[in-house]
């Protein structure tokens, strides 16, 4: 087959092009054209399908995820120093340092092939991070599955918490939290969220862009081939037919030790100042480096495709624009430098190629053997995509949906009745033990976690001799989403934001994965709407900017779409880790008085209890009063700091007896508890009103504690003691530890062992 | 009792992280002219009894299920004679 050049396609322009097979729409197909003046090269088209697709132009969310703009881009921690548009966000941490974190999705591929998708998903998020100049030092990865008894999620999920477990501990990074969540509307769709967090120099700071005639464009890293060509446009963007995929692209393997050497290679390049831009390869391969460098950039830029190293030589240059190969970088480099950056490239025994160089012609020219294939404005590719204001609309269930509260369903009364409920729950996939998903991590290697899960937020210490660490926390519950999108969204960043704060950080700054079904149908655009909405509203009522993240759509399996699922991450700054607050009931902490923050309110609509005991999906989600959220938050933190608390754990799914179980196991001491004043013992056990957190005082500090609360008239009831190796509610049940540990920890591992 | 052998590799497409370690080492040990190195890993399944038809129609369905991963992996399935 011969080449399609400019020139050719210039002087055929009736030639039949395979846009739609691209996933491209007859109008996007036109104004390509338009754009051009003529058709398309082939590889030009191919280079627009992939940067015009969903997952690259964010076409469908563009117009939304602006108003991420409004919130004030500062944090309560310091300066934000790169944000929305960049590789991954960058805030000021103080002592010179700045950290970088990011979450994105890589769910479709997942689904196909789960253990190279959820390891490819971790080995992207990481290449972000690493393109920022920071060094990646932790990672997390809310998950989210089917049934746990449905057939598929026994393929599913091993395949991915082993993915996931053999890219990151093969890096070398510790996994410091996540979620594992089951619901059916994942069964043919399950989501894997990947985040990481680096830390770097404030001077070490690098941006993406490729500024400066003559510099050289170095492709550097694995080689390239035909791994998931088309997997942006195809995988991203189609959902799964019933019955299984129907089109199984070729799959991107990941290869963690060709990672790591580019991480150290990276930042040696960094720290032998040889780099002026550098972006990662991710979606959109090539294609989307060279148009988004450029674009970035002041000027053009040519590039020889037929320079790049490939694995397999069969490849023809449309396939070598979108291929989807792991473990590549570009970066712009001055003539000077090159010899010096190629020096080290070689010294890590890592690939590195001069491809091209930056221009002052404007235009992104591509050239395959000396013939022109490509000459393109680059920002009409990476920028200019189609803008889709698409309709939105309340959907005509939602009143339905809210009027049927779980307020109303029959309850357990009995001491008997509670206890059976609450064995019932702890038992439950969502509330269970997730030893069986995090023990494939790694969480300790590299010697700076201070906590991991099972605890409230992740930690890592970032400087040993002053103590200052960062703290990152992700969370959603899609039913509250589902009840209310705009309120749901509010839910999980307050959800995050409170763990972050529980262990003693303070909160600073938000990514969000922003997980939804079809943006073609209304009703989900509304939820989407709604939950951005939500969320910015809701981060500038806590004072925290969103620093960047990632949109998912087409979650869905034929027409019924994933729970909204808008995945919030929180990070916070803690000034020394080793005031940080655990969430066990420890041995030195017998007799250490509990006290539950927040006022509990009935609310049971999407809770744990709903789903697990009545199957019910129903009602409004808890209210959400994010002033009370920061009070909350500033009382746990000057508490940990001034060691009024000796463990503090956060109130969420399954209410305050999930919180006390998890607390009482992790720590191996019971508690002996009652409910406060007024308070039916139903609602004090399971509501999951939102704003809450169980903390225990020494009872030396007790009177100090609860100055402190009642100086800010923020509600605090004594709820207990900690004690013996029970969990015994007073009047009405008590379970021994034992008991509990058993019914929690048995269920994963009856179902997947 | 006969013998089914499958031979499992890894799609030409896809990476072979493995097949790039060996082709590495090949060339610090010394051997030089080699292209390239994919590597794979062949099944030898013993029968009871004879290898019929459905016996083996059997064995294809355990490869595309168990042995191999179809979505990244081709096979090759062969009925070698009588094991000793």
């Amino acid at each position: 087959m011969s080449t399609d050049t400019v020139s050719n396609a210039t002087s055929t322009p009736d030639v039949e092009q395979p846009w739609a097979e691209l996933g491209l729409k007859p109008d996007e197909y036109q104004r390509i054209r338009d754009i051009l003046g003529r058709r398309p090269t082939s590889c030009e088209l191919a280079m627009y399908s992939v940067m015009w697709s969903e997952h690259c132009s964010y076409k469908s969310s563009k117009v939304h995820l602006r108003k991420f703009g409004d919130i004030p881009q500062e944090t309560p921690a310091g300066k934000m120093l790169a944000g929305i548009g960049e590789n991954a966000g960058v805030i000021d941490i103080g002592e010179g340092y700045a950290v970088t974190f990011k979450v994105e999705s890589h769910n479709h591929p997942s689904y196909v092939e789960p253990y190279q998708g959820a390891a490819t998903g971790v080995g992207g998020i990481v290449r972000d991070i690493i393109a920022m100049g920071a060094r990646p030092v932790a990672v997390m990865d809310p998950l989210r599955f089917g049934p746990l008894d449905a057939p598929d999620t026994k393929r599913v999920l091993p395949g991915i918490v082993s993915g996931v477990g053999g890219y990151g501990n093969s890096l070398g990074l510790p996994n410091i939290g996540g979620e594992v969540v089951f619901d059916p509307t994942y069964l043919g769709n399950p989501l894997v969220n990947a985040l990481c967090i680096g830390v770097m120099r404030h001077e070490d700071l690098h941006l993406a862009n490729a500024t400066g005639v003559g510099n050289q464009m170095i492709l550097y890293g694995a080689k390239t081939g035909g791994d998931g060509i088309g997997g942006v446009s195809v995988l991203a963007s189609e959902t799964f037919a019933e019955g299984g995929p129907t089109k199984r692209p070729a799959v991107q393997v990941g290869d963690p030790f060709m990672e790591k050497l580019l991480i150290e290679c990276t930042l040696e390049l960094f720290a032998a100042k040889v780099v002026e831009g550098i972006q990662d390869l991710g979606g959109g391969g090539l294609s989307c480096a060279t148009s988004e460098l450029a674009s970035a950039g002041d000027g053009g830029m040519r590039v020889s495709l037929d320079k790049v190293p490939l694995r397999d030589a069969s490849l023809s240059p449309e396939e070598i624009l979108m291929s989807e190969s792991q473990e590549r970088m570009m970066a712009c480099v001055t003539t000077d430098n090159v010899e010096e950056f190629l020096k080290i490239c070689a010294k890590w025994d890592v690939q590195a190629d001069v491809i091209g160089e930056v221009t002052d012609t404007g235009r992104l020219e591509i050239d395959w053997h000396g013939e022109r294939v490509v000459d393109v404005l680059p920002e009409t590719v990476a920028h200019e995509g189609p803008v889709y204001n698409r309709p939105y609309a309340r959907p005509d269930w939602q009143d339905d949906l809210q009027a049927d509260g779980a307020e109303k369903l029959p309850r357990a009364t009995t001491g008997t009745e509670l206890r059976d409920t609450l064995l019932k729950l702890v038992a439950s996939p969502n509330l269970c033990d997730k030893s069986w998903v995090t023990d494939q991590y790694d969480r300790y290697v590299l010697g700076n976690s201070v906590l991991a899960q099972p605890e409230d937020s992740g930690m890592i210490r970032v400087d040993e001799t002053s103590g200052l660490g960062v703290a990152v926390s992700t969370d959603c519950n899609g039913r509250f989403a589902k009840l209310d999108p705009y309120t749901g969204a509010k839910l999980a960043l307050a959800e995050s934001y409170r763990n972050v704060a529980t262990t003693g950080a303070r909160p600073a700054a938000v990514t969000d994965c922003l997980n939804f079904g079809s943006p073609e149908d209304s009703g989900v655009m509304w939820q989407f709407t709604e939950a951005i909405r939500g969320l910015v509203d809701g981060c500038i009522e806590l004072g925290i900017p969103v620093t960047g993240g990632n949109v998912s759509f087409y979650n869905q399996t034929g027409e019924t779409p994933i729970l909204p699922t808008p995945v919030v991450g929180v990070l916070g700054v803690i000034d020394d880790v080793t005031r940080r607050t655990p969430i066990g009931f420890t041995a030195e902490m017998e007799g250490h008085q509990l006290y539950l923050l927040g006022e509990t309110e009935e609310e049971l609509s999407g809770s744990e209890w709903a789903h697990v005991v009545h199957g019910h999906l129903g009602g409004r989600p808890p209210a959400v009063d994010l002033a009370a959220e920061q009070q909350l938050a500033d009382i746990l933190i000057n508490a940990s700091r001034d060691g009024l608390i000796d463990a503090a754990h956060d109130v969420s799914d399954g209410g305050v007896a999930q919180t006390l179980v998890e607390s009482a196991l992790r720590g191996g001491v019971g508690a002996r508890v009652w409910a406060p004043d007024g308070l039916d013992p139903f609602l004090f056990l399971f509501a999951e009103s939102a704003g809450r957190a169980v903390v225990a005082v020494p009872r030396t500090e007790e009177v100090r504690f609860t100055d402190m609360c009642t100086a800010r008239r923020f509600p605090h009831a004594k709820i207990g003691v900690i004690t013996g190796d029970s969990l015994d509610v007073q009047d009405q049940f008590e379970l021994p530890l034992t008991e509990l540990r058993t019914a929690w920890t048995r269920t994963l591992p009856a179902v997947l062992s | 009792m006969a013998r089914v052998v499958v031979d499992v590799m890894l799609k030409p497409e896809i990476l072979d992280p493995q097949g790039k370690a060996v082709h590495g080492a090949f060339g610090r040990l010394g051997f030089d002219g080699v292209a390239d190195v994919r590597q794979g890993k062949r099944f030898e399944i013993t029968l009871d009894g004879e290898a019929t038809e459905e016996r083996v129609a059997e064995i294809r369905k355990a490869a595309d299920t168990l042995l191999a991963n179809p979505v990244i992996e081709d096979y090759t399935l062969h009925v070698e004679g009588d094991a000793q």
